[in-house]
């Protein structure tokens, strides 16, 4: 893991005060490694300046391996290892096998996106959370700026921080 | 954020550039259902060819070995293979496409009340800018009751075979076995052969019951625009609720009666959501086609690529929907293989239907299915336009299908007639819809969840 990282934290009691410090601290030229909030902002992705989710792609791409991987067990089974006669249909015949090519489609296609998720970001089981305050799973919203990413001085961070009417601004090293 | 609900009156004017567009389509339609009657005229002497291009076993004899093995012997019925007496195939396919049009603009017009029903039923917030659409869409509805029942009595020998009276006659003189089980259906209380009574009343209450449900929504919704009060609203949403139980019901007995009922022969259980799936899908992306050319046209500032989102997601996720229904009813028959069961199917797969066959898929799951998949085609006009055109002649094709083989055997064909008489009744639609979507203002400004709704955001 990182070592030795270095952030400032502003911390704001309402959403919209929120919502307008982020555009002027960008405004400003700070970069922002990540704001937490207790509860879904509506509109902060796009004051952050987020781009959007690529998740759907990697859902698409699971979703063609999973119908790709059923398609081919299915005819490998019916059609090559053990042909079997049922009903007179042909040994490989499509429409039985479109339940189960639906099915995992939809099966890859979730659980490929949930790996995706957490891999992304860097979730797994015992990670231990680098917490920025207590406070975010409560009722305070924390502006993380990393020092490491921003060229301008610490002092000048903080200033401009605190014209944004932030509660509080701590410091926080990992 | 300033959470204003207050927006400015819109009305739409039905401009006379506008209903002369329409008329010339319309001119067009007519001319199309001419000359397309008048080849389907000349190609009279083709047909009796075409019985026998059907490679091994024609679905006709397929259907007369069926009959021979249920009824037993002398089956007169079986000689004539379940082809419908009468009238030359030009004017079998005339009355098949009546008919197909008839159900087809009959299914937009209940939609459109479907769909206010469901807002209510639900208390969807998102569509409270949009709802005059299906509103406006629902006004087709007296007309297509009247125009169907004047239909059913002009196409009822051609197109329903089950109407022969000689079909009931005693099995050992010829009757019909399995149309017999089925003819309380039709004929009760009355004799089995005469008058089917019990169609027709159910045709008539069916669409009483619609249109006067459909008034009392409107009157509500109306309502609301004079004096804002919020009882309209649970007033409307009272009469959505019964309306959807009501709709539940007939709308899959309408499905058998109007539709299934052209092979009477055959049945489905899955027929009734067949159709319903069919319906559906086709009236949403026909209120998002409205709502896409309104928009283009400067009206519907309440409604942004939000709102489209959603109503594209529903033309989206109901094609998908169709095709869970049409596979479900496909594979069962496909993998069970009962011959009673698979002639529907032989019939318009191994038959001059076959392109069709595929055509429909592909245009009714594949196109939309691809298409509409990302999030930006969603919300994006030009999108919408490409695809619910698709997704409304698809369904065009799925009512043909489902119609025309059990009508014209293998005398079917799709050419100008199809077309033309397509767009005389589209025209006819239009013209009912657009010409009420004038006469109120084009959203509630008093509905409730306006606010909701102009602040929608996904």
């Amino acid at each position: 893991m990182e070592k030795n990282k270095n952030f400032i934290l502003g911390i704001y009691d309402d959403e919209d005060i929120l919502l307008s410090a982020i555009k002027k601290v960008r405004q400003s030229g700070v970069k922002i490694q990540e704001v937490y909030s207790p509860f879904p902002v509506h509109g902060i992705d796009e004051a952050l300046g987020y781009k959007r989710t690529r998740l759907p792609i990697a859902a698409f791409m699971f979703g063609m391996l999973g119908c790709t991987l059923a398609l081919t067990m299915q005819i490998w089974m019916s059609g090559a290892d053990w042909p079997m006669i049922i009903g007179g249909k042909d040994f490989v015949s499509l429409p039985p096998f479109v339940p189960v090519t639906f099915e995992l489609t939809v099966l890859l296609s979730a659980l490929g996106m949930v790996a995706t998720f957490m891999i992304v970001s860097d979730l797994k089981p015992y990670k231990k959370p680098r917490l920025m305050d207590i406070r975010i799973t409560d009722d305070k919203h924390v502006m993380a700026i990393d020092l490491a990413n921003n060229e301008l001085e610490k002092e000048d961070i903080k200033k401009i921080v605190k014209e944004t009417s932030a509660e509080e601004i701590n410091d926080k090293n990992f | 954020m300033a959470y204003t609900t207050e927006v400015k009156e819109e009305r739409y004017t039905f401009t006379p550039k506008a209903k002369k567009n329409l008329m010339v389509i319309g001119i067009v339609g007519v001319v199309f259902t001419v000359l397309g009657t008048i080849l389907a005229l000349g190609s009279g002497g083709h047909t009796e060819e075409s019985h026998a291009l059907v490679g091994g076993m024609d679905s006709k004899e397929l259907t007369a070995s069926i009959d021979e093995g249920t009824h037993g012997e002398g089956d007169n019925h079986a000689e004539d293979g379940g082809h419908h007496h009468g009238s030359a195939p030009w004017l079998k396919r005339l009355f098949s496409n009546l008919w197909i049009n008839n159900v087809y603009f009959a299914g937009l017009g209940i939609i459109g009340l479907f769909f206010v029903a469901i807002q209510y039923a639900a208390q969807a917030g998102w569509s409270a800018g949009m709802k005059r659409i299906p509103l406006a869409m629902a006004h087709w509805l007296p007309f297509a009751g009247i125009l169907m029942i004047i239909s059913w009595f002009v196409v009822n020998h051609d197109v329903f075979h089950w109407t022969h009276a000689s079909l009931y006659v005693p099995i050992e003189e010829g009757g019909d076995k399995i149309i017999q089980g089925k003819a309380s259906l039709w004929y009760w209380p009355l004799e089995m052969g005469t008058f089917p009574i019990f169609y027709v009343v159910r045709m008539v209450v069916f669409f009483a019951l619609w249109y006067l449900f459909f008034l009392w929504i409107k009157r509500e919704m109306l309502a609301e625009d004079l004096d804002g009060d919020k009882s309209h609203w649970y007033k409307a949403r009272k009469y959505s609720a019964i309306f959807l139980v009501i709709f539940a019901v007939t709308s899959s007995i309408s499905a058998w009666d109007w539709v299934m009922s052209v092979d009477p022969h055959w049945f489905s259980t899955m027929f009734g959501w067949y159709m319903f799936a069919s319906w559906w899908v086709n009236g949403l992306a026909v209120i998002t086609l409205i709502v896409v050319m309104l928009k283009e046209k400067g009206y519907l500032k309440v409604v942004n690529s939000n709102h489209l989102h959603d109503i594209g997601k529903f033309v989206f996720g109901f094609s998908v929907f169709w095709t869970y229904i049409w596979f479900s009813q496909f594979m069962l028959i496909y993998y069970a293989n009962i011959p009673e069961e698979t002639v529907y199917f032989i019939q318009r797969l191994d038959s001059q239907y076959k392109g069709v066959f595929f055509v429909n898929l592909i245009l009714n799951f594949f196109l939309p299915f691809l298409l509409l998949m990302t999030r930006d085609a969603k919300r994006h006009m030009s999108m919408l336009k490409v695809v619910c055109p698709i997704v409304i002649g698809g369904h065009f094709i799925d009512f043909y299908l489902m119609i025309t083989p059990g009508v014209m055997q293998n005398d079917g064909g799709f050419g100008f007639m199809e077309i033309g008489m397509f767009m005389i009744f589209a025209v006819a639609f239009l013209f009912v819809t657009l010409s009420n979507l004038e006469k109120s203002p084009l959203y509630a400004r008093n509905h409730p969840m306006l606010g909701e709704s102009l602040h929608h955001h996904i």
